[in-house]
């Protein structure tokens, strides 16, 4: 059975989408986004987003990746197999720094890409804006608005009649299953 | 109504400012002829040039991998190693590669950090070489034994012979570091290719729109999801600049922690970093002249840029420069006479022809870029660009052979040439750098386009007219 999943409405430039976005935030939206080929400065405050976590996740993952690599080589140096070379201590931690940061950046990296999917629900292969054939421009230049359908104050009318005031174009409902 | 209007400075000349910026991208284009322009490469059959070139790369690699069976065949006794010079064109072929490694990260990470919107044309470009030069280097640590059955010695994991690795060994370290690197660099270039993996998806159908949809992982542009993408790419620049600056420096302690005269100091990591970021920008600029002029990207790819990257390889070949006689100062000032004649023996003992090589190309040939008028002759950078690459991979010959076959007892002494199996897996590793590039070149898009769209004038909201470019 077919439903409305969110409406859809397209605006000319890069300065529309932001005033279209502080629009819709100060009436009180909440399930929406602005769509871009590329990020635009400014538009998250325009559109009340908060801070992106990610820094926590990649500090997290930073530290545990540099334990690991320092408990990794105490480990082996000094717990498994400890020999002596050069007449150096079997912990000789000096000698261990290259490896504990290589690892402290590499997992790093692995939590901002990792995270970043998560924090983005990403891989997610469909979405109801797929629906649209004309949103498919998004990724070329043009800049759309979605609010989805779940938004409390969604209702079929009153959105497409709200998008059309604020300057949008292409309005429309986007429904599927 | 048409951006156009309302900036008439964008058709006049390409050069005019806006607000005092040079314009980056030339030719008028908009985000949606942009869009074409590059997804059009990899949507339309390839060139007749690519697929000469493709059959000469992949001959390349066919020598390599012929080279490398004779070899786990026959031993490393068919290279011209010999008793003092134990390490010969494999590691220099690895620092080679390794330090070609070091300009894509060093755009798309350090330019990042630094603002540099310029590194937009050409990062994708530059990422891409970066991780086919670190695959190329680490074949060389793989076979370099001769054993290459035997190469999971050098990983820290549990094995039969209830060994483990030793933590305090550079090579060790390098291999963790360049390992590193190949991962980060690897994120770092499919972070960025995603929402161009998205157009490509938009504008395909059938098959080639699912395998696209499958590798963009339903990238949809929304702001919520640029939001953290855009802090991704920052915290992976953070993370990727210390570590491009790391890696070499670890390459450099292989030398660097030994006893050979010649390879015992302390200059040698700085002067490793600059040397790679020096060749990689070298080998970036002969590909990009190239790849420019056959796919007609001159529009995207400036001459202005081109302009910077030598401006870049003129500063790190002074360097270099300085390193190179930095050394010798530090030699003579050190008193020990075996530091002394390492040098002296450089510069003027049996491989003299390889050092003034060396001298020529990389630290001679980038002074030319003091001129304005042959820092922008295309000609000019691309001769410059080769003799770089040149001067680069004797300047890793002349540190290794010249070292070696020459330490302490005169009576251990002996000269170094290589075998034929030598040249062969050299030229053959470029055959393997070329087969990825060219693929890479025709199924990818090889201009980041969501960053080039966002530094063009057009992508600034502030850019419009104050009433929100109401119509």
């Amino acid at each position: 059975m077919s439903q409305t999943l969110g409406a859809l409405a397209r605006f000319a430039n890069p300065a529309e989408l932001i005033e279209a976005a502080k629009k819709i935030r100060d009436a009180g939206y909440k399930s929406f986004d602005c769509h871009s080929p590329f990020p635009i400065h400014g538009m998250d405050d325009a559109m009340g987003l908060k801070r992106s976590p990610l820094g926590y996740i990649v500090g997290g993952m930073t530290l545990a990746g540099a334990t690991i690599g320092m408990g990794l080589q105490y480990w082996v140096a000094a717990v498994e197999y400890p020999l002596v070379i050069s007449g150096k201590p079997f912990f000789s931690w000096q000698a261990f720094v290259i490896v504990t940061f290589a690892l402290f950046v590499l997992f790093g990296a692995f939590g901002a890409v990792f995270g970043m999917f998560h924090l983005n629900r990403l891989p997610r292969l469909h979405h109801p804006v797929f629906y649209s054939d004309k949103f498919a421009k998004v990724t070329d230049d043009a800049f759309y608005v979605s609010i989805e359908s779940d938004d409390e104050q969604f209702d079929d009318q009153k959105i497409q009649e709200f998008l059309s005031s604020i300057g949008g174009t292409d309005v429309e409902l986007v429904a599927g299953e | 109504m048409s951006i156009l209007n309302k900036h008439p400075q964008r058709d006049s000349a390409a050069t005019e400012a806006i607000g005092g910026e040079e314009l980056l991208v030339t030719g008028g284009h908009t985000f949606s002829t942009l869009t074409d322009k590059v997804s059009g490469i990899v949507e339309t059959p390839a060139p007749p040039k690519w697929y000469l070139l493709f059959a000469m790369a992949v001959s390349g690699m066919m020598v390599l991998l012929g080279a490398i069976g004779w070899l786990a065949w026959e031993g490393t006794g068919i290279w011209g190693l010999n008793n003092p010079v134990g390490w010969g064109w494999a590691i220099v072929n690895f620092v080679f590669w390794v330090g070609i490694g070091h300009a894509g990260t060093l755009i798309s990470a350090i330019l990042f950090l630094l603002r540099q919107q310029w590194r937009t044309a050409i990062n994708r470009f530059a990422e891409a070489m970066t991780i086919f030069a670190v695959i190329t280097a680490l074949v060389f640590p793989g076979i370099h034994v001769g054993r290459i059955w035997l190469a999971y010695y050098m990983f820290p994991i549990p094995n039969q012979m209830l060994i483990w690795p030793n933590f305090r060994s550079p090579l060790l370290w390098d291999i963790f570091a360049v390992g590193t690197y190949f991962t980060v660099s690897t994120l770092f270039w499919y972070v960025g290719l995603i929402p161009d993996l998205a157009t490509l998806r938009d504008r395909a159908t059938k098959v080639r729109k699912k395998v696209l949809g499958f590798f963009a992982l339903g990238w949809r542009g929304g702001n919520r999801q640029w939001q953290h993408y855009e802090k991704a790419y920052l915290m992976l620049a953070g993370l990727a600049t210390p570590l491009v600056l790391s890696v070499h420096s670890v390459v450099a302690t292989d030398f660097a922690t030994s006893m050979v005269p010649g390879w015992h100091t302390t200059i040698f990591p700085p002067y490793f970093v600059a040397g790679a970021v020096f060749s990689g920008f070298g080998m970036v600029m002969t590909l990009a002249i190239i790849a420019r002029k056959i796919y007609g990207l001159e529009d995207i790819i400036t001459v202005n840029h081109l302009e910077k990257m030598n401006k870049i390889i003129l500063v790190t070949g002074s360097m270099v420069g300085y390193a190179y006689m930095t050394e010798f100062f530090i030699a003579w000032y050190s008193g020990n006479e075996f530091e002394v004649f390492a040098f002296i023996n450089r510069a003027l003992g049996p491989y003299a022809w390889a050092y003034w090589i060396m001298f020529t190309c990389n630290v001679i040939t980038p002074q030319i870029f003091w001129f304005k008028k042959l820092r922008r002759s295309i000609p000019v950078m691309f001769v410059a660009s080769i003799f770089v690459n040149i001067g680069m991979w004797f300047e890793r010959f002349v540190i290794t052979v010249t070292s070696l076959s020459r330490d302490f007892l005169p009576s251990s002494w002996d000269y170094y040439s290589p075998s034929i199996w030598d040249i062969l897996t050299f030229v053959g590793s470029f055959g393997l750098f070329f087969t990825f590039f060219l693929l890479f070149l025709r199924f990818l898009p090889m201009v980041a386009l969501s960053e080039v769209k966002g530094v063009l004038p057009e992508a600034d909201p502030h850019n419009y007219p104050h009433d929100g470019g109401a119509k």
